[in-house]
């Protein structure tokens, strides 16, 4: 008899569960697949309520390393992408998982370091020459690992310097595999150099005795880029509020706001939709 | 180390003021994990009590089994219940990723092996004392599974704290299937981890003493409804 009781229990269980379900979709609400660092530096905090209060749209935002942002979007389960690694988003407009690539907005890489900087590259400008020399030193530098925007751009320029890390990974070279915040951690925990996006490291708050030891290279632009993704491959898109979402930020009024997003007195992106949409 | 002297600041300033933020997340922290629990606990205790009572070949295997499922990865389960729930997966079109309910979803089938294993070996011992009487009284299996498991009802009790424990602390599953999305899927440990990736490691610190000052209260508060319960029997 008590075994019916369960079973009742059980079934009660579950239409609750589906009811909850009910209610998370019927909201009006959008899922930006998005970067950590755009997450941490607590951009979306001030850029989302903006917005709601405007179109009273719901923006929900998975904050994943690029690479997992951009699979999670091919896997249909995102309605907006809001990465950094333009020749990934290209491709991934190119195969036909995104309608359009708009640029958004840029920041730039830094490399960070402890204060004694055993490879003396503080105030040196070229990041690959910089590479070069805290190789030259086997001074620890700590890597993404993770396939993110920002490991990639790292590779890059390792590929510049005319140096293959890869094969001191594990002695000076230390792949974390995980974010930028969790990287900068473990950092700052072994004395090892990080190359990082600035808003992240503005907004970080466990910088040690760390100090921004290169900067200001072209090299080390950071492009912002932003994409609906396609219903055509994803019939579950949000194609209307999701589209709503991308004119404001790259209207006067969305450029604007991201413009305004100050930390400490910095500013931390630098709008730049009207320049070269592709 | 100052962080622990400011995150124990921290923790109790954020109590005092009740954080509409941090209420938010604790709410739906132990919302998951509760109905989680009850989920589990509908599923695992009668395949627990049945399993502990009846003999049949290719039991202990399944036992083992069983025993060795307890240490399920938190991450393995997110990333295959990622896979289930994902508009490109199998059950794409219930549109319950990054929801609450693909996070309950997720730690039902991390605990429901817990809560089955463990309660198995309760009523196993409990069904020792009881085995000849239900036998002598041709008690129906299933009377016999009810049976048992309310008598070893605050045993149980226990078993399922370890399993609402396991869910609640985990952070690997949650994050993979919930997204940690600020207001929707946010809850104590991917805030943990947030705030631990944005290097505020005394925020961090202090939510995870809030995490264990909750664990702290429902156990508390179980004890006694336990200890209360054990004196009216008895009265």
């Amino acid at each position: 008899m008590k075994c019916v009781g369960f079973l009742k229990i059980g079934m009660v269980l579950a239409g609750g569960v589906w009811l909850m379900a009910g209610a998370a979709q019927a909201d009006q609400s959008i899922i930006v697949q998005s970067t950590t660092s755009t997450q941490n530096s607590g951009l979306y905090k001030h850029l989302l309520p903006i917005f709601k209060d405007k179109t009273g749209i719901q923006v929900n935002v998975v904050a994943v390393g690029t690479g997992q942002a951009i699979k999670n979007a091919r896997n249909c389960d995102g309605d907006v992408l809001l990465v950094h690694a333009k020749p990934a988003e290209e491709k991934f407009v190119e195969d036909g998982y995104g309608v359009k690539r708009s640029d958004l907005m840029y920041n730039d890489f830094i490399i960070v370091g402890p204060q004694s900087d055993p490879a003396k590259v503080a105030g040196m400008k070229s990041a690959p020459e910089a590479l070069k020399k805290i190789a030259g030193a086997e001074a620890n530098f700590a890597s993404r690992g993770d396939n993110s925007g920002t490991h990639k751009k790292e590779k890059r320029l390792w590929k510049a310097s005319g140096i293959d890390p890869a094969s001191a990974s594990g002695k000076w070279y230390r792949e974390t595999g995980s974010g930028m915040g969790a990287t900068l951690n473990t950092g700052v925990g072994m004395g090892a150099y990080v190359m990082t996006d600035r808003a992240t490291w503005i907004s970080f708050k466990n910088k040690g005795d760390f100090k921004i030891l290169v900067e200001g290279d072209d090299d080390l632009f950071n492009q912002y880029g932003i994409i609906l993704v396609n219903p055509k491959k994803c019939p579950n898109v949000k194609q209307a509020e999701g589209q709503k979402f991308i004119d404001w930020l790259v209207s006067k009024d969305g450029q604007k706001a991201i413009g305004d997003y100050k930390l400490g007195g910095k500013q931390l992106f630098f709008p730049n939709a009207d320049k070269g949409q592709s | 180390m100052q962080d622990f002297g400011q995150a124990f600041s921290l923790a109790f300033h954020l109590l005092w003021t009740a954080d509409a933020d941090l209420m938010e997340i604790i709410g739906l922290s132990l919302r998951v994990s509760l109905i989680a629990m009850a989920v589990s606990c509908a599923i695992a205790l009668p395949i627990g009590a049945a399993l502990g009572m009846s003999r049949f070949r290719g039991r202990g295997a399944l036992i083992i089994l069983l025993n060795a499922m307890m240490g399920l990865p938190p991450v393995v389960v997110g990333l295959c219940v990622y896979l289930m729930l994902s508009r490109a997966g199998p059950f794409g079109w219930l549109g319950l990723l990054y929801t609450p309910t693909a996070m309950i979803i997720a730690q039902s089938i991390l605990i429901t092996p817990i809560i089955a294993a463990l309660s198995r070996q309760v009523i196993e011992d409990l069904h020792g004392e009881y085995a000849e009487q239900f036998r002598s009284m041709c008690v129906p299996v299933r009377t016999a599974i009810a049976t048992l498991l309310w008598d070893a009802r605050y045993s149980l009790l226990t078993v399922a704290l370890a399993g609402f424990g396991r869910a609640v602390a985990e952070v690997g599953a949650v994050i993979i299937v919930g997204g940690n999305i600020d207001h929707l899927t946010r809850v104590m440990t991917t805030a943990i981890a947030l705030e631990t990736s944005k290097g505020d490691l005394a925020l961090a610190l202090a939510l995870g003493m809030v995490l264990l000052l909750i664990a702290l209260v429902i156990n508390a508060g179980v004890m006694a409804l336990r200890m209360t319960a054990t004196r009216y029997s008895y009265a």
